[in-house]
């Protein structure tokens, strides 16, 4: 029934916030991580959310239809800094090390948004939880 | 014999729609942060007119008095939204919380009139 599937939707729009919320912390940790060159950068990791619409791609029996999921964690493609450095142990021929491109304002940013998102998803099975025990209540009268 | 051929009246297609619509506006609120996601919601003026229309097309005293699936037939629609986003995404954070907190209210509306019903039903046959 339809307040059963609720259940569904916000625990896969939870999954997928915390996915979110890992993927920030990792950037947030790697923040500060040089590389020799533009290609070994470390680059801030963005997930990127697609909607449970399409009943056939649904594994029979989960109740979810119209919940999110995790399409695909892609690179920022934001280039990665270059700091003239020569001393630096990982310096390249020219004397440049390449730090990586996440922005650490944006990902604390992004780190409120995810966790507002999950507060809310709570908030919604909250609610479903008790209209369904309300619902069943009618039984006892 | 039918003595109570309708004993909850409008209240049984109503819960089950306000539950549909509980329903659509948890998938808006998890899709909240999708792109090109495109918040959807029932339209209750479309499916509580087709119960009455339904209602009056009972030609016959063998016809269910509603159709069994009344208050989930579609009358699914597509949001306007106040203000569009660059990602394509219609949710607005502020109006699916305000109408899933009106629909959560409503709903709990109907399960009381439901309650009564059966109360007065059950008081009715013990005759007191």
């Amino acid at each position: 029934m339809s307040i059963s599937n609720i259940f569904g939707i916000a625990s896969t729009a939870l999954n997928a916030q915390l996915v979110r919320l890992n993927l920030t912390a990792s950037n947030i940790a790697n923040a500060s991580v040089v590389a020799p060159s533009e290609g070994e950068a470390f680059r801030a990791k963005r997930p990127v959310f697609q909607a449970l619409l399409d009943k056939e791609k649904l594994n029979a029996g989960a109740q979810y239809l119209g919940g999110v999921k995790i399409h695909s964690i892609v690179d920022d493609k934001t280039p990665a800094p270059t700091i003239y450095d020569p001393t630096h142990p990982q310096a390249d021929a020219n004397g440049y090390v390449y730090k990586s491109n996440v922005n650490e304002v944006g990902e604390m940013v992004n780190m409120l948004g995810a966790a507002r998102s999950y507060q809310n998803n709570v908030e919604v099975v909250n609610t479903a939880r008790e209209l369904m025990l309300r619902t069943i209540d009618i039984a006892k009268t | 014999m039918n003595i109570l051929p309708q004993p909850f009246g409008i209240h049984e297609t109503a819960l089950r729609a306000k539950s549909r619509q509980l329903e659509l506006l948890a998938s808006n609120l998890a899709n909240a942060d999708t792109p090109h996601f495109k918040a959807r919601a029932i339209d209750f003026k479309q499916v509580m007119g087709q119960v009455q229309q339904d209602a009056l097309k009972t030609t016959d005293t063998r016809h269910f008095p509603l159709g069994e699936d009344a208050g989930s037939a579609d009358g699914v629609k597509y949001r306007v939204p106040f203000s569009a986003s660059v990602d394509g995404n219609t949710v607005e954070m502020s109006v699916e919380q305000a109408q899933y907190g009106k629909t959560a209210t409503e709903y709990r509306a109907s399960l009381m009139f439901i309650e009564n019903r059966t109360n007065s039903i059950k008081r009715a046959l013990r005759g007191e």
